[in-house]
């Protein structure tokens, strides 16, 4: 189980701000596969792979970044603060 | 409090009269405002609650490794803003004012591209992502080995 937040258009396209989900994905890019597959919004959110990042347990993360032990997935897109 | 995330407005001005360095010589602030020049009339601001305070925690702690800082202090608004309200403000204090500027713009340059933020641009019957800028990402390399407190989010 593995628990998945969104953030920004990525909150906006799944509708969702976080979701658990059931999964045996290894990497980051597995998961993100999986998720696609769940609804338009989903898929739509993750069509251009470019604009989004990630964080595993609230450290950045590359697509390739192994999801062994993981707890939580972030999806966002490069921040914007100051 | 080094570090505080707040969705009320703050006063600049208040926050400089109440910054408290002992020994300092110098300060250094900045101010970051909603700009109003090209139709925005609000910026909403979301942020990832509990990460988003580790992250700008963490970057305090290396400007405070890396520059002889008396105090230091960072201010950032979440939530809904009208254009002209201040959205942050970073406010450095050092005996001497090179350590006081440096540590402001490290911070400030960490901060646009690491701390969990995204600013939504409201105009007249539109509304965007603001976009992440390619210079801010390249910024982060002027701090040396390009690190810092950039491979956590916390």
């Amino acid at each position: 189980m593995i628990e998945v937040l969104y953030f920004a258009w990525l909150r906006e396209r799944t509708g969702l701000s976080r979701e658990t989900v059931e999964t045996q994905a290894a990497t980051v890019a597995d998961l993100v596969e999986e998720l696609r597959a769940r609804s338009e919004g989903h898929a739509l959110a993750f069509s251009d792979l470019r604009a989004v990042r990630a964080a595993v347990d609230r450290r950045l993360a590359g697509l390739d970044a192994p999801l062994a032990g993981a707890r939580e997935v972030a999806f966002f897109p490069p921040m914007t603060g100051g | 409090m080094e570090v505080e995330l707040r969705e009320a407005p703050f006063d600049p001005a208040a926050e400089l009269a109440a910054f408290a360095a002992p020994g300092a010589g110098a300060v250094v602030t900045f101010t970051g405002v909603v700009r109003g020049d090209d139709g925005v009339e609000r910026l909403e601001i979301e942020h990832w609650p509990g990460a988003t305070e580790e992250a700008i925690a963490a970057m305090v702690q290396e400007a405070r490794a890396r520059f002889a800082l008396s105090a230091v202090r960072v201010v950032h608004r979440h939530g809904t803003l009208q254009a002209g309200e201040p959205i942050m403000m970073v406010l450095a204090a050092a005996p001497h004012r090179r350590a006081a500027f440096e540590a402001a713009d490290f911070l400030m340059d960490w901060l646009k591209s690491r701390a969990p933020f995204w600013k939504k641009a409201h105009r007249a019957g539109s509304a965007a992502w603001v976009e992440a800028r390619s210079e801010d990402e390249a910024a982060l390399s002027r701090w040396g080995d390009g690190r810092g407190p950039a491979s956590t989010v916390s």
